[in-house]
């Protein structure tokens, strides 16, 4: 029996499936990274927190080719961001998935629809397998069926978001970006989508690295949680070694009253286990 | 594992007990979804109630393929099966268990059946066209009539009047348009000149050419070239600003803070047009004439001085005024067209490119009717 995908879990620490080093970000005279350097291994579920303002959303979006850096190098699945070819930056992006903070559908086309455009773009499917398929990734998203064959602005705001994580999930990607991804959703779709990520990762060996505030996500999926504060990464390590980690920001946020109570319900259902 | 590259393929075969076996085997993943699919043809028909699954020869596993073995199987089925194999190693069981769901949630709920095609669908598509037309007239007679009503309470109330906001219009939609007026008049100008050159020079009257630039350009043309000029920039302009506000709920936001769109975004854009149309058909008459002007001097030998001895001797002020009246009004239809198709705008980024069409199209076409109109009009009272 093949356990392909649960060895590359087994043994994160190989090399990194994105690297960025020394990254300086600055917006005029605003600089939002300096310095920042992070790696991020095969089949890890990473979670990056920090104030809102910080950058996470300018990291993500330098990380996945659509912002050059003023300095520093980005290396995603091995192949430098912006230094590479046209050829090979497709080749990457096809392996990518991205969740947008809000959305960003094509707003001229249904949901089915827009499951389908990477779909048809880079399989050979015809257009009846890949609408049967676009249909299961919309079921696997949690969005009821009867989204189906809405358009966008017909959506609400967590249904659009589902929606958008149904076509990041399309293509079965390697890594999987995710901005902000249960900030819209109830509590219990956002624990479905928690669940659906670790066994996607379990299962495809799936490599997420995902914007969040949401404290019960981190405790409940996150391996490794990375802090954005002060231009930079603090620190990225498992979490017990996050939340000890001496920095205001850091102890505000995991010991701050919403802190407090999303660790202890986690602490008591891994005890229960 | 070299087996990971072989598309995956399921068989069904007998077990050494007679009971029926489901053998899955090979890469079961998006890039063999075609393959995979023709091979569970006849195991499809053939299934019988009683079998037991071999996942043994599985060497990938991704989420297109678990969905094709539970559309197989059938979510249910699959379920049961995957309990009596114990040693399935447990990502693999979670993600078929994961997909066997979302598939059960999909047969719950079958497509609905699309809208007929054909001759009724015709009928029905000729009869939404009409009703389509009829409650556009009836609704741009509404909004202006809305306008209007707004106009006439914020008239008295100074303090309401949106000075910044209308001097901003009027400097974008007026002052940046007033180069591109010019030209287009000037060429107009020299063009309709050089026609009347040519024909009126067989009958010895090239004179006349000067009439004919100046009766052409202060009771038609300088207004007719402004207004279409306006339409399709500044029509389309505020039919793209709104729709884009209308997409992102701003129209909403300024609804719910107590204000006015009508007040905020329509007054605004309508007043300035007002004010702004009259100013640039004077520059459109003044630009045509000059054209004109110029081709008679170099063309025809016709001195500048006695160019505007001859203008001033045969052509009446009244001309002028024509012209003039009209602009207040096209600009009053070509503003609210733009900003109502703007209202209209759904969401969607088709929607907005399609409404802007519209505006343009439909500001175009009111533009010339109501000319047209005009010049019947002042032709019969003799102005
Ligand atoms: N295109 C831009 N031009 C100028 N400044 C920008 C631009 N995009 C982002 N910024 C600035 O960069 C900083 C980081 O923005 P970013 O969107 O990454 O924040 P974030 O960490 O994702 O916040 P949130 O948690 O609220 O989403 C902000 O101060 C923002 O003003
Ligand atoms: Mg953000």
């Amino acid at each position: 029996m093949s356990a392909t995908p649960a060895a590359a879990v087994s043994a994160p620490g190989a090399t990194p499936v994105i690297a960025v080093a020394d990254l300086t970000t600055r917006f005029g005279t605003q600089t939002v990274h300096e310095h920042l350097d992070l790696d991020v291994p095969r089949g890890v579920i990473l979670g990056v927190v920090g104030g809102s303002g910080t950058g996470k959303s300018v990291l993500l979006r330098t990380i996945i080719g659509l912002r050059r850096p003023d300095v520093g190098r980005i290396q995603l699945l091995g192949e430098d961001v912006y230094a590479a070819s046209t050829a090979q930056r497709i080749a990457v992006e096809r392996r990518i998935g991205v969740l947008f903070q809000d959305g960003a559908l094509f707003s001229s086309m249904t949901v089915t629809e827009n499951i389908c455009v990477p779909l048809r773009e880079h399989t050979a499917l015809s257009a009846r397998d890949a609408r049967r398929l676009a249909t299961l990734k919309i079921a696997l998203a949690g969005l009821p069926q009867d989204a189906r064959d809405k358009y966008p602005s017909e959506l609400s705001g967590g249904m659009r978001k589902r929606a958008a994580l149904a076509r990041a999930l399309a293509l079965d990607p390697e890594i999987l970006f995710l901005d902000e991804p249960t900030s819209g959703l109830d509590p219990i779709t956002a624990a479905g989508f928690d669940r659906l990520l670790r066994t996607l990762r379990d299962a495809l060996g799936l490599t997420v690295y995902m914007n969040t505030h949401d404290l019960d996500s981190i405790h409940a999926v996150c391996d490794r949680v990375a802090v954005l504060a002060d231009r930079r990464v603090l620190v990225a390590a498992d979490l017990a070694t996050v939340e000890r980690y001496d920095h205001p920001w850091v102890q505000d946020y995991f010991r701050g009253p919403r802190g407090r109570t999303a660790g202890a319900v986690y602490a008591d259902a891994v005890q229960e286990a | 594992m070299d087996q990971t590259g072989a598309p995956g393929r399921v068989e069904l075969s007998a077990a050494p007990d007679g009971t029926a076996m489901v053998r899955v085997s090979g890469a079961w993943t998006l890039p063999h979804f075609a393959a995979i699919e023709r091979s569970m043809q006849p195991v499809k028909t053939a299934l019988p109630a009683q079998a037991r699954l071999d996942l043994d020869g599985l060497s990938a596993l991704d989420t297109a393929g678990a969905g094709l073995l539970s559309v197989l199987l059938g979510p249910e089925r699959l379920r049961a099966m995957l309990d009596a194999l114990p040693d399935l190693a447990p990502e693999r069981r979670a993600l078929l268990e994961t997909v066997g769901c979302a598939v059960h949630d999909i047969f719950a709920h079958p497509p609905p059946q699309p809208y007929a095609l054909g001759f009724i669908g015709l009928l029905a598509r000729i009869g939404s066209a009409v009703e389509a037309i009829w409650l556009q007239t009836r609704l741009l007679f509404g909004f202006v009539g809305l306008t209007l009503e707004t106009l006439a309470r914020n008239l008295l109330r100074p303090q309401r009047w949106r000075m910044a906001a209308l001097v901003t219009q009027i400097e974008q939609t007026t002052l940046d348009a007033l180069p591109i007026v010019s030209l287009l008049s000037f060429m107009v100008g020299a063009v309709i000149a050089f026609l009347g050159a040519t024909v009126l020079k067989d009958y010895g009257a090239s004179v006349f050419t000067v009439d004919l630039v100046s009766f052409a350009f202060l009771r038609e043309f300088g207004v007719l070239l402004a207004a279409i000029l306006l339409a399709g920039r500044t029509a389309s302009a505020f039919t793209a600003q709104l729709g884009a506000m209308q997409a992102h709920e701003e129209i909403d936001a300024i609804r719910t803070l107590g204000l006015d769109p009508i007040e905020v975004l329509v007054l605004p854009r309508v007043l300035a047009l007002m004010l702004g149309l009259p100013m640039l058909t004077f520059a459109a008459m003044l630009a045509g004439m000059l054209g004109g002007a110029l081709v008679c001097v170099l063309a025809i030998g016709i001195p500048p001085a006695m160019f505007l001895s001859l203008f001033h001797a045969d052509t009446p002020l009244r001309y002028f005024w024509v012209g003039m009246s009209k602009a207040p009004v096209l600009a009053f239809l070509i503003a609210i067209i733009g900003c109502l198709e703007g209202f209209k705008v759904t969401g969607s980024a088709e929607s907005v490119g399609e409404r802007t069409t519209s505006s343009v199209v439909q500001a175009i076409f009111v533009v010339i009717l109501v000319d047209a109109l005009a010049a019947l009009f002042f032709m019969e009272m003799g102005w």
